[in-house]
């Protein structure tokens, strides 16, 4: 298989089947979510469950102080990893022009280096998270297989988007091809593993809002 | 082989010494050598003989030949041509017919081991009555040809890579010459057309250094193929910027801007265009506004249209993920049903403690 | 370079080459002057802008030779403002340019009688001298 080959089965059949493990994976999890149900809480309301929620969706996004106080090292590398990672993936033109070509969506983009700035943030947040969770005895006890490889595949796209975009190492084409699968690789296993919090955080958030809205009480 | 040396033949030619240097020059700048390699250069074509070449056409549209014979730099090319005898070629030779093929024999029987063989065009392995020549199919002259080559230079990408015949569905079963050769050297020149300057550069290359070139890991020479069209073009500022043309005619466009957007494949080509240029050296395809179409690259029929931007996937995506959405939600709804299921077995499982029991319990204790 | 009318399909990127190539030249003219080795600069095989070419020349100038060569087309040669320094462009049989170079030397290669062309020449007068003296 020549690099050309790789990449046209990367672009082609492959992604292909990546999006549609994706998507089933995903309506799969959340399927299972909603299907779980709860029973109707028949206390008489004493405030919106609804705008509670919403609310609790954004606000969770500012740390608690007890939290800060005790894990500020981690807030701050993992808000500069997650704040990257949405722009290297979302306003990247390629990517852009890529979402466009499956729901038919565009916005502009950003200048390249901004991104490829954000790309190493990203990438030194995620480094330092793992420094973090190998150093830290408590949380290496904690850690298991499945944390390791999702960083792994977390770490890839970004790693092969960097050596593609300043063309390092390999050739261009077999340096996106292997940007493309590392992707895909990522695409597969995001609604089954913990990397699904990353469209589950907004159920939860809006849960845990809810029920307490619902109650009357600060969430 | 002829027997003359190629200087002798220039000289006898009446070409002055002077203009033989001038010659090496220009050659040196064609084949991105440095010009201190000059006086090597003239020593090397002075001393050769001749070598015979014959130029096999199989599944091919003559335009890898007419790129060569309507070259830029006719003095250069030509005087190539002059420096190589080439003994068969069913386009550009008067003979036809029985004299064409007897004089292709006869140059394999005259130069066996020795002779330079060049195909342009692909093979087709279907049925090899897809392309036939003087009744020989593709298939049995690249073979009977190849056993006495020193050397097969595999000119445009149908040669190098299957080029168009090869393209999804490949009809015809085309492969490249790699694919049914593989005990001889094969110099990939490939491009649809390649730049006659490349064409020729490889020829004066196994002229003057009597052996390959560097390649490159697809067989191309790397002197030229070793930069992409990215790396070397002129608006690769604008796609750093992140300022693309949307559209042909649109302001961008005319300004000039980068058109990954537009399809572009230079990030993924490589070849010289942006250095060598076409047309008497006035422009390439991106200069003239169009995005780089990927000719030298194998496959490049099948990279999923001209015009759709390098990053878009090449299947179909979008329908395949509403299968996908499709898929989860019928598991979905499986799963739904299961725990619904289930849920209600424990409600019915239920049962409800009476004060009897309670009270019986606190007997018992 | 052809037009294409209001388009530009030129755009001139600057390369940032020309300061470079001065400084090699003036490294050729060191070596030149130390040991008497020449030197040869393709313009072809460096990327420079329009612009960039123009400053070059501006900034070699022209000095006191310029000659003119008749093989393979036309060449032209041209002494610049620092002795020692030849801009040569190369012309084919049908005025196009095929390639400039910067030859850093006391006399261009090219313009020195060579000898093969001397053997010849002379065989040619003494041919004529002996089988047709014109006078």
């Amino acid at each position: 298989m020549t690099s050309t080959e790789f990449l046209l089965w990367v672009k082609g059949t492959g992604f292909t089947l990546a999006i549609a493990v994706f998507a089933a994976g995903i309506v799969l999890r959340l399927a299972e979510i909603w299907s779980l149900g709860r029973k109707p809480d028949l206390a008489e309301a004493k405030g919106n469950a609804n705008t509670a929620g919403v609310r609790t969706i954004f606000n969770r996004f500012i740390p608690d102080k007890g939290i800060w106080d005790r894990s500020a090292f981690i807030i701050i590398a993992a808000w500069f990893f997650h704040v990257g990672l949405f722009v290297v993936i979302f306003f990247f033109v390629p990517h852009i022009l890529l979402i466009d070509s499956i729901i038919g969506l565009q916005w502009p983009g950003l200048p390249t280096p901004i991104v490829d700035a954000f790309a190493v943030i990203t990438m030194v947040g995620l480094l330092a998270m793992l420094f973090h969770r190998i150093t830290q005895p408590v949380k290496k006890y904690l850690s298991t297989f499945e944390d390791y490889l999702v960083w792994a595949v977390t770490f890839l796209p970004l790693l092969t988007g960097y050596l593609a975009y300043h063309r390092l190492l390999f050739s261009p084409d077999m340096l996106l091809a292997m940007h493309i699968l590392s992707v895909e690789l990522l695409l597969v296993l995001l609604p089954f593993t913990k990397l699904s919090h990353s469209f589950t955080f907004l159920l939860a958030r809006w849960y845990n809002g809810a029920i307490s809205g619902f109650r009357g009480v600060q969430s | 082989m002829p027997k003359n040396t190629l200087g002798e033949h220039l000289r006898q030619q009446g070409m002055s010494r002077r203009s033989f240097l001038k010659f090496c020059s220009l050659l040196a700048s064609g084949m991105a050598l440095s010009p201190a390699l000059v006086p090597r250069i003239a020593q090397a074509l002075e001393a050769t003989r001749r070598p015979s070449v014959i130029w096999l056409s199989f599944q091919e549209c003559t335009g890898c030949t007419e790129s060569l014979t309507r070259s830029h730099t006719p003095t250069v090319e030509g005087l190539i041509f002059d420096a190589i005898s080439l003994d068969y070629h069913h386009t550009l030779q008067a003979a036809s017919g029985h004299a064409a093929e007897a004089a292709r024999e006869e140059a394999m029987k005259e130069n066996f081991g020795q002779y330079i063989l060049v195909v342009d065009g692909s093979i087709p392995l279907d049925n090899p009555g897809f392309s036939t020549i003087a009744g020989i199919s593709n298939l049995d002259m690249l073979k009977e040809t190849a056993k006495g080559a020193a050397a097969i230079v595999a000119v445009g990408t149908c040669a190098a890579f299957g080029g168009l015949p090869k393209a999804n569905p490949n009809p015809t079963g085309a492969v490249p010459v790699s694919d049914i050769i593989t005990d001889k050297p094969i110099i990939n020149v490939s491009g649809c057309p390649p730049i006659p300057v490349v064409i020729t550069g490889v020829l004066a290359h196994i002229l003057t250094f009597g052996g390959l070139p560097e390649l490159d890991d697809l067989g191309r020479p790397a002197a030229f193929y070793g930069q992409s069209i990215h790396d070397r073009c002129y608006r690769r500022p604008f796609y750093e910027k992140g300022l693309f043309a949307e559209t042909f005619d649109d302001e961008g466009a005319k300004k000039g801007w980068c058109l990954y957007k537009l399809g572009c494949k230079g990030p993924v080509t490589f070849n010289a265009c942006a250095t060598t240029k076409w047309n008497e050296g006035t422009s390439f395809p991106i200069e003239s506004g169009h995005g780089c179409i990927g000719c030298s690259e194998p496959d490049f029929w099948d990279f999923g249209g001209f015009y759709e931007a390098l990053s878009r996937p090449t299947g179909q995506t979008g329908k395949n993920a509403v299968y996908g959405v499709a898929a989860g939600t019928a598991v979905g709804a499986a799963v739904w049903a299961m725990n619904r299921a289930k849920k209600e077995e424990a409600v019915r499982g239920h049962e409800k403690l009476t004060m009897d029991e309670l009270n019986r319990e606190g007997e018992e204790s | 370079m052809a037009e294409s009318g209001v388009i530009p399909i030129a755009l001139d990127t600057a390369t940032g080459n020309v300061r470079p190539l001065l400084h090699e030249i003036r490294h050729a003219l060191t070596r030149l002057l130390n040991t008497g080795e020449p030197t040869v600069i393709d313009l072809g095989a460096l990327p420079l802008s329009e612009t960039e070419l123009e400053q070059l020349q501006a900034q070699l100038g022209k000095g006191e030779v310029r000659a003119e060569l008749h093989a393979l087309g036309v060449s032209l040669i041209q002494e610049t403002r620092y002795s020692g320094v030849w801009l040569i462009r190369h012309m084919n049989e049908s005025q196009e340019s095929a390639g400039m170079f910067i030859e850093i030397s006391k006399m261009p290669e090219l313009l020195y009688a060579q000898m093969e062309d001397i053997q010849d020449g002379l065989g040619r007068l003494e041919h004529e001298l002996n089988e047709q003296p014109p006078f």
